[in-house]
């Protein structure tokens, strides 16, 4: 059997030295290779797509991007790996991990759960995005985009609209556009107040919006539309939206 | 037969700190309270109670103000006799007082008439009672307030997530480098010890401080660079008596809030000072406002603040604030070196 090739991502430096001694140990009963390690859940992501990992062990509790979020952008890549959670005390992740069957380690981390929870994710365990949104509803930081077998992170903050297009989301900043599978519904819902729903097919971030002009024709009829900033784009806002977003014009 | 043991935890009977502000107040107005409501009993019709509360106050403000401040300049002598002596002193100070004052009032000058005398020493011997009654009954009040400040405080103290991360970081040093590891695990055994010891009493600030310091290098074995720390001590504040707890809390909450959210190095400044009576604790650390939905922060700053009104009343003030991305916390209290 191919060695199972392993991540480590901790932000805490001992915490990530304690992993590998333990994985040391583990090393008779299940062949591995460790194929990288990272402090934080950007850096991980970069070392997970760039050593073909099989399973990521993760930290929940971490800077910039929890340990949840940090697997839920993994689940972009096209063979993502398992993922087992660690966590020095998180009654909440802990509760969600028991409800949805996940595996988890509890720091300090034993030699005997580590060597199981291995092996049964080497046999293919997978996460579904489902899942991981039902245990961490917080929203995100930031989008993530596969290209060309890395992820892209797009921070929440710097995304001017998104608009359904077929299959796909375009997703548009300042610079610009990226395709991402994700349903306008289930953004709308998760970031709240961020976005405004303009249009059936369009979210535009209300930071975003510098105000209103008329003129632009929509399905046959003269209505408004939304002037960005730094875009020269003007997206229609159709005549069922406009109650509500003309409470932003204000 | 727990619930009992619990119960006779209480403080022992004390005399409240006669310097305290709080404690001069409320005899202050109890007292005129009571004056008061002798004027109203004593008048028969309305007309007369402004007379009446003339007449009081000519004679009782004086003896008031002479015993405040015989109290405040005598309260380290009372604190170090037996509750009931001291009792007494109290007594005999009001009694003394109302007796010296009798000559000079201007109903006794005309007719030195004993059971005018008898009466006013009666109303002042009535008026100490109900004080030291009020004060008596508030402190048996507080001391179950106390020791549930004291459990609270052992409960919301060190977090779990503390603990288990600590000893994750001494497990990873065992095999390279025991003498550390060693060294970690003597720090956390007196930091624990330290916690659980019966945490009602004052103690000096020279000790919460070196608490506080043995708490920081533990998180230091897992936070390594990214945590750094200002310390700007007086040397002359240091022998002050505090409520134990009072600083270690903010300290954790400041790696809690200030430092884990952050990729980068982050500062945790602590300044002590001591401007003649006032004792000045300043602590700050970097503001993430993304974070702010971690529990703890609230609950130790209301644990905090209680404590120090229970300690000093009104002469105690906790105070917080953001400015220039940094959250500063801010305590004043009163300098002390005895009880």
């Amino acid at each position: 059997m191919k060695p199972v090739r392993v991540v480590i991502v901790d932000d805490e430096q001992p915490a990530r030295s304690r992993l590998r001694e333990l994985l040391e140990d583990c090393q008779a009963e299940l062949p591995h290779v460790l194929a990288g390690e990272a402090a934080n859940g950007a850096e991980g992501l970069q070392v997970v797509a760039a050593s073909e990992a099989d399973v990521v062990l993760v930290d929940i509790h971490m800077p910039e991007m929890s340990g949840i979020e940090f697997a839920r952008h993994l689940q972009v890549l096209e063979h993502p790996p398992a993922v087992i959670f660690v966590t020095a005390h998180d009654q909440y992740a802990v509760e969600a991990f028991e409800v949805n069957a996940l595996d988890y380690l509890t720091k300090p981390v034993r030699a005997a759960r580590l060597l199981a929870a291995l092996k049964k994710a080497a046999n293919g365990a997978r996460l579904t995005r489902g899942v991981l949104d039902s245990i961490d509803p917080a929203p995100r930081r930031h989008f993530s985009v596969a290209e060309r077998g890395r992820v892209m992170l797009v921070p929440v903050s710097e995304v001017i609209y998104l608009r359904a297009e077929l299959k796909y989301l375009t997703l548009r900043t300042r610079d610009r556009e990226y395709l991402v599978e994700e349903s306008l519904t289930q953004i709308e819902q998760e970031f709240g107040t961020v976005f405004v729903r303009i249009h059936r097919n369009c979210l535009v971030a209300r930071r975003w919006i510098r105000g209103f002009e008329r003129g632009a024709e929509t399905e046959g009829e003269v209505g408004w539309s939304v002037i960005l900033e730094g875009l020269d784009e003007r997206l229609p806002v159709s005549r069922r939206q406009w109650a509500q977003v003309k409470s932003l014009a204000g | 037969m727990k619930v009992q043991s619990i119960r006779q935890n209480h403080l022992p009977d004390a005399l409240p700190d006669f310097r305290n502000l709080g404690v001069i107040s409320r005899i202050l107005l109890s007292v005129n309270a009571l004056a008061l409501l002798f004027a109203l009993a004593r008048s028969r019709e309305i007309g007369e109670f402004a007379a009446r509360v003339t007449e009081i106050a000519g004679s009782l403000e004086p003896v008031l103000l002479v015993v405040i401040v015989v109290l405040y300049a005598g309260s380290t002598l009372l604190e170090r006799i037996a509750y009931v002596q001291g009792l007494l002193a109290v007594f005999a100070i009001v009694l003394g007082t109302t007796a010296a004052f009798f000559p000079f009032l201007s109903v006794a000058a005309s007719s030195s008439d004993w059971r005018e005398l008898a009466w006013n020493l009666g109303c002042a011997a009535l008026m100490a009672g109900a004080v030291a009654w009020y004060f008596n009954l508030r402190n048996r009040a507080f001391s179950p307030a106390i020791s549930e400040a004291r459990l609270q405080a052992l409960q919301a103290r060190i977090r779990p997530h503390f603990l288990f991360n600590t000893l994750n970081a001494v497990l990873s040093l065992i095999r390279k480098d025991p003498k550390r590891a060693e060294g970690a695990l003597e720090d956390l055994a007196e930091l624990f010890r330290t916690v659980m010891v019966d945490n009602r009493q004052l103690i000096a600030l020279r000790d919460e401080v070196s608490l506080c310091r043995q708490y920081l290098n533990l998180e230091q074995l897992r936070l390594g660079e990214r945590l750094r720390v200002d310390w700007r001590l007086d040397p002359s504040a240091e022998d002050a008596l505090v409520p134990p707890m009072v600083l270690q809390p903010l300290v954790e909450n400041a790696v809690y809030h200030g430092i884990e959210p952050g990729i980068g190095p982050g500062l945790i400044e602590v300044s002590i000072e001591r401007r003649n009576d006032r004792l000045w604790l300043q602590l700050t650390n970097p503001y993430h406002e993304d974070y702010q939905h971690r529990q703890g922060n609230r609950m130790a700053l209301a644990n905090i603040r209680e404590r120090l009104q229970l300690h000093f009343d009104v002469e105690a003030s906790l105070n917080t604030r953001i400015a220039n991305g940094r959250y500063e916390i801010g305590i004043a209290m009163p300098y002390r070196t005895s009880l």
